[in-house]
C-alpha cells in the first residue's frame, strides 16, 4: 500500500512507524470525533438561540465564526452539526461495510449458486445512481434520520461487497482454507477466523474511504434539502441554509464547507498513511 | 595467464525493511578459465544466485554490489556504467533462468524471442540469426529444429522450453553462461535430456559456465569444480572428485550425507505391524478428474483412471510419477477434497464417502493431509499457537492449560523450539514452517497422513531431517503415511511399498526391501533417470528418454 523510507518518520514506537502527515490527519479526525461527542459542553450557545442583531455577521470575539441567516451563532451550529454528519455517516458506513464484507466472504467461500445470486442482485443495485436512489427513497417515505442511515448504507453495500469478495476469493484458494474445510470447519469459522484476519487491513482502508463517500453524499442530500430536516442541521444543510450569504462573503457559507473538506481530506490522508508494522527480520 | 572470470573480494549488501544494510555476500574470490564449468551449490538463502548475478553486473532490487571486483573477459562489471554492462550482456555473458516458462513472452513466437539478442546488439541480419538458431536447436537435440521456432511458448514442453532458453542465451556467442537452477523445476526423466544437451553444447563451444544448483548429484554430472556456499561465504572450493570423495568442510559432509538416506530400520518396523493383516486404507478402481460431468457420468478430464491400492496399518506407501501423472489428484480424491467419480474408498474397515463434506468428524480426524507448500498451508495471520491449537479444540475439545500443554508437546515432537509459539508463519524458515504444517496434522491424532510432496520445496539437508523426523514419529505413534513425491530417493528412504503412476494409472508396485527391479518400461526409465553422485553417470547412462516416452 505505502512504502516507507527511513527518512520522514516522526517516531518509532513499539515497532510502529508514525508518519507526520498521518499524525496530523489523525489529530484532525480525533478533534472532530471529540467535538461530536462533547457538543453540548463545548458549544457556547444553544443551536436555536438568536444571539446576533444582524444576519450573516462577520467573525468577531464572542461570535468566532460569525452568525447565520437568522443571526444564530455559527460556531454552535457547526458543533451541533458535527453530531449529525459524523454520527449518521458512521452508523451508515458500519452497517454498509459489515453487511457487504460478511456477504462478500460468504459468497467467496460458498461459491456456486449463492455467489451467483448475491453477486447479480448487488450488481443490479450498484447500477442505480446513488443520488437518484437517495432522492427516490426520501421522496417515497420522507426524511428521517433512521431512513437516511438505512438509505446510505444500502447504497454502499454493493461496493463493500465487491471489494471484500475479490479479496476473499484470493484467500479462499490458499491451502490453509482447504485444510480448514477438510477439518470440517463451519462457515462462520471459515469467514471469521481464517479469511477475515487476512483481509482486515484493506477492508479497514475501504471502510474509511466509504465513510468519506457517505459524508459527501449525506452533505449533498442535505444541501438539496432531502437530508437532515430543520430545526436540526448537519454540515450540508448549513451550507444550504446560508447560501444566501454568498454575495456578502459571509463566513456562514464557507465554514461548514471547510468543515466537510477537513474531515474528508483528513480521513483520506489518514488511510493513506496508516502506520504499517515494520518487522526487521535481520534483527531476530 | 589471465582467467576469463576473476572475482576478487566481492561483497554484496541488501537493505532490510528498516533501511539498514546487511552483507549477504562476504568476500568471494573465484577464477574461472575459458571453457570451465563451476557449480555454485548451497541451500536457499546461501547467496549462490546473488553471486552468479554479479557476473552480469546485476544486483537485485534492494541489493548493491558494495565492494570488490568482478572482471569478466577484462571488463570490471562493478565499475562499468549500466549502458556498458548492457552491451556485454548477451554477447560476453548470458543468463539462463530457473523458470523458462516465466522467462518467455507468451504472446510472441519462440524464434522472435531467441534471436532478439542479435537484434538488440545488431550482431547479424535476422536471416543469419535464424539459421544460427536452427543450428543451435539441432545441437540442443530439440525435436523438429526447423519448425519449432514458429511455435509459441505454451506449445512446447517444459524441458524443451528450458533448452530453448539456453538457445536464447547462446545465440550471441557468449564466453560465459550462467545457468540458474535450470533443471530444478523439471521431472527427473526430462532433466536427463536437458542436462545432456547443455553439456554437449557448452563443451563443443568451449563456453565457461556457472551452474547454480542445490542438487549435488546434478552438479556432479556437469561441473569441473564446485564452490560450496553458506550464509554468503565460500565454505569450500575444489574439483568435483575432491568435493565428493574428500569433503573437508562439515557443511559439505552434511550435504553429502543427505544423499545417502538411512533406509535401515524400516523393514523391522514394517514387520512389527504386519501381523495386523486388515488394511487401513483400501482403494478399489478409483477414478477422479476435473471439469463438468459428461454423458457417461465421468468428468471431462480424467486425471486418475481406476487406481487400486492398499495401505497396511503402520506401513508406508509411496506414490511416484512425473508431474501431471495424477498423483496429487489421487491424494485429493482420498482426502475427499475432489470427490472421486468412481470406485470405493475403505478406511479402517468402513466405507468412506467420496466427498469430505459427508464424512463424519471422526473420519476426517483419522485421515489428515499435509500439503506441499507450507507458505500457503499456514494462515499467515495466525500465530503458531493458534494454528496448532485449533485442531486440538476442534477435534478433542481441549482448552486452556490442557491445550497449552498439548501444543508444547506437539512442538517438542516435531523438534521446534517452544519459543516459536507466538511467532507468525512468515517469521519461520521453510523447514520450520513444514514442521508446523506437519504438527497440525499430528494434532488431530490421525491414523493415516497423506503427505503431498512435503519435501519438494525444501533444501536437500532440510528435507532429509524432515524425513528422519517422520520415521521417528512413525515408530512412536504407529502412524501410516501415504507419501507422494516425484523424488525417488525420498520415497525409497521412507516407504515399504512404491506405486509408480503414469498417465493416471498405477503401472507397477515395487517393494524396495525385496530388492525388486522395476519391470514396466516407464518405471525403468524413472528409476534410471535419478541422478547419482558418480560424475560419470550421465555419460554412461544408456537410455534415450524421448524414445522411451513415445514407446
Amino acid at each position: 500500500m505505502k512504502t516507507h523510507t527511513s527518512t520522514g518518520s516522526l517516531a518509532t514506537w513499539s515497532g510502529y512507524r508514525i508518519n507526520p502527515v498521518g499524525l496530523v490527519s489523525f489529530c484532525v479526525v480525533l478533534l472532530w470525533a471529540l467535538v461530536a461527542l462533547f457538543a453540548p459542553y463545548i458549544a457556547p450557545h444553544s443551536v436555536g438561540d438568536m444571539v446576533d442583531l444582524d444576519y450573516f455577521g462577520p467573525m468577531r470575539p464572542g461570535l468566532w465564526l460569525g452568525s447565520d441567516y437568522l443571526g444564530r451563532d455559527m460556531l454552535s451550529r457547526i458543533i451541533y452539526g458535527t453530531r449529525y454528519t459524523v454520527g449518521i455517516s458512521l452508523a451508515a458506513v458500519s452497517i454498509a461495510c459489515f453487511t457487504g464484507v460478511v456477504l462478500g466472504m460468504t459468497s467467496a467461500v460458498l461459491r456456486g449458486p449463492v455467489d451467483m445470486v448475491v453477486s447479480r442482485v448487488l450488481d443490479a443495485m450498484n447500477s442505480i445512481p446513488s443520488k437518484l436512489f437517495g432522492l427516490m427513497v426520501v421522496a417515497a417515505v420522507g426524511s428521517s434520520i433512521p431512513v437516511l442511515i438505512l438509505t446510505l448504507s444500502v447504497i454502499y453495500v454493493p461496493g463493500a461487497y465487491r471489494f471484500s469478495r475479490s479479496l476473499a476469493v484470493n484467500i479462499d484458494t490458499m491451502d490453509f482454507i482447504m485444510v480448514a474445510r477438510i477439518r470440517g470447519e463451519s462457515l462462520p469459522y471459515l469467514i471469521g477466523s481464517e479469511i477475515l484476519p487476512n483481509i482486515v487491513g484493506p477492508v479497514l482502508a475501504d471502510l474509511g474511504l466509504r465513510f468519506v463517500f457517505i459524508v459527501l453524499l449525506l452533505s449533498g442530500l442535505s444541501f438539496l434539502g432531502l437530508g437532515v430536516q430543520p430545526p436540526y442541521a448537519d454540515w450540508g444543510a448549513l451550507v444550504r441554509e446560508n447560501i444566501g450569504g454568498l454575495p456578502f462573503a459571509a463566513p456562514a457559507v464557507i465554514v461548514p464547507s471547510l468543515a466537510i473538506a477537513t474531515l474528508t481530506i483528513s480521513v483520506n490522508l489518514l488511510i493513506d498513511n496508516l502506520p504499517q508494522k515494520i518487522r526487521d527480520r535481520s534483527a531476530s | 595467464m589471465t582467467n576469463l572470470v576473476e572475482i576478487r573480494d566481492l561483497t554484496v549488501e541488501a537493505t532490510t525493511d528498516s533501511g539498514r544494510w546487511i552483507q549477504i555476500l562476504k568476500g568471494i574470490d573465484l577464477d574461472i578459465a575459458a571453457g570451465e564449468t563451476v557449480a555454485f551449490i548451497g541451500e536457499s538463502g546461501s547467496g549462490k544466485t546473488t553471486a552468479a548475478m554479479t557476473l552480469l553486473g546485476y544486483a537485485r532490487p534492494g541489493c548493491r554490489i558494495s565492494g570488490g571486483t568482478v572482471r569478466v573477459d577484462g571488463h570490471d562489471m562493478v565499475t562499468l556504467s549500466e549502458k556498458q554492462r548492457a552491451a556485454l550482456r548477451g554477447t560476453v555473458v548470458a543468463y539462463v533462468p530457473q523458470s523458462a516458462a516465466a522467462a518467455f513472452n507468451p504472446a510472441a513466437t519462440i524464434m522472435d524471442q531467441v534471436i532478439e539478442v542479435t537484434r538488440i546488439h545488431q550482431l547479424m541480419p535476422p536471416d543469419e540469426a535464424r539459421r544460427r538458431a536452427v543450428a543451435l536447436f539441432r545441437a540442443l537435440s530439440l525435436p523438429n529444429p526447423d519448425s519449432i521456432g514458429d511455435r509459441y511458448p505454451h506449445q512446447v514442453s517444459g524441458g524443451q522450453l528450458q533448452r530453448l532458453a539456453a538457445a536464447m542465451a547462446l545465440i550471441g556467442d557468449p564466453k560465459v553462461v550462467i545457468f540458474d537452477e535450470p533443471t530444478t523445476a523439471l521431472d527427473v526423466t526430462t532433466q536427463v535430456e536437458v542436462l545432456r544437451a547443455f553439456k554437449a553444447v557448452t563443451a563443443r563451444r568451449q563456453i565457461a559456465c556457472v551452474y547454480v544448483s542445490h542438487d549435488l548429484a546434478v552438479v556432479a554430472q556437469i561441473a569441473d569444480r564446485i564452490m560450496v556456499l553458506r550464509n554468503g561465504a565460500v565454505q569450500e572450493i575444489g574439483s568435483v572428485d575432491d568435493i565428493l570423495k574428500r569433503p573437508t568442510h562439515p557443511y559439505t559432509r552434511e550435504l553429502l550425507h543427505a544423499f545417502h538416506p538411512d533406509t535401515g530400520g524400516r523393514v523391522a518396523a514394517a514387520a512389527a505391524f504386519a501381523t495386523d493383516t486388515a488394511p487401513l486404507l483400501e482403494i478399489k478402481t478409483l477414478s477422479a478428474g476435473y471439469g463438468p460431468p459428461q454423458s457417461n457420468g465421468q468428468p471431462l478430464a480424467l486425471a486418475v483412471k481406476g487406481v487400486s491400492l492398499q495401505v497396511k496399518r503402520g506401513t508406508n506407501l509411496g506414490i511416484i510419477g512425473e508431474s501431471g501423472c495424477g498423483k496429487s489428484t489421487l491424494a485429493r480424491a482420498i482426502a475427499g477434497i475432489l470427490p472421486a467419480c468412481n470406485g470405493d474408498i475403505q478406511f479402517d474397515g468402513r466405507e468412506l464417502w467420496h466427498s469430505a463434506r459427508q464424512r463424519s468428524r471422526e473420519q476426517l480426524r483419522d485421515l489428515q493431509i499435509v500439503f506441499q507448500h507450507a507458505d500457503t498451508a499456514l494462515n499467515p495471520a495466525k500465530s503458531i499457537e493458534d494454528i496448532l491449537g485449533r485442531p486440538l479444540t476442534f477435534y478433542h475439545g481441549l482448552r486452556g492449560k490442557a491445550r497449552d500443554a498439548r501444543i508444547d508437546a506437539l512442538m517438542d515432537m516435531v523438534r521446534l523450539p517452544r519459543a516459536l509459539r507466538h511467532r507468525l508463519p512468515a517469521e519461520l524458515s521453510g523447514g520450520q514452517k513444514q514442521r508446523v504444517n506437519f504438527a497440525r496434522a499430528l494434532a488431530a491424532e490421525p491414523k493415516l497422513i497423506l503427505c503431498d510432496e512435503i519435501t519438494s520445496a525444501l533444501d536437500t539437508v532440510v528435507a532429509s531431517t524432515i524425513i528422519d523426523l517422520l520415521k521417528e514419529l512413525q515408530r512412536e505413534l504407529g502412524l501410516s503415511y501415504v507419501f507422494i513425491s516425484h523424488d525417488l530417493s525420498v520415497i525409497e528412504a521412507i516407504c515399504d511399498e512404491i506405486i509408480v503412476m503414469y498417465r493416471g494409472q498405477a503401472v507397477e508396485t515395487i517393494i524396495p526391501s525385496a530388492r525388486q527391479q522395476p519391470q514396466h518400461p516407464y518405471s525403468k526409465l524413472l528409476f534410471s533417470s535419478v541422478p547419482k553422485l558418480d560424475p560419470t553417470w550421465l555419460d554412461t547412462l544408456d537410455i534415450d528418454a524421448d524414445r522411451m516416452r513415445v514407446a
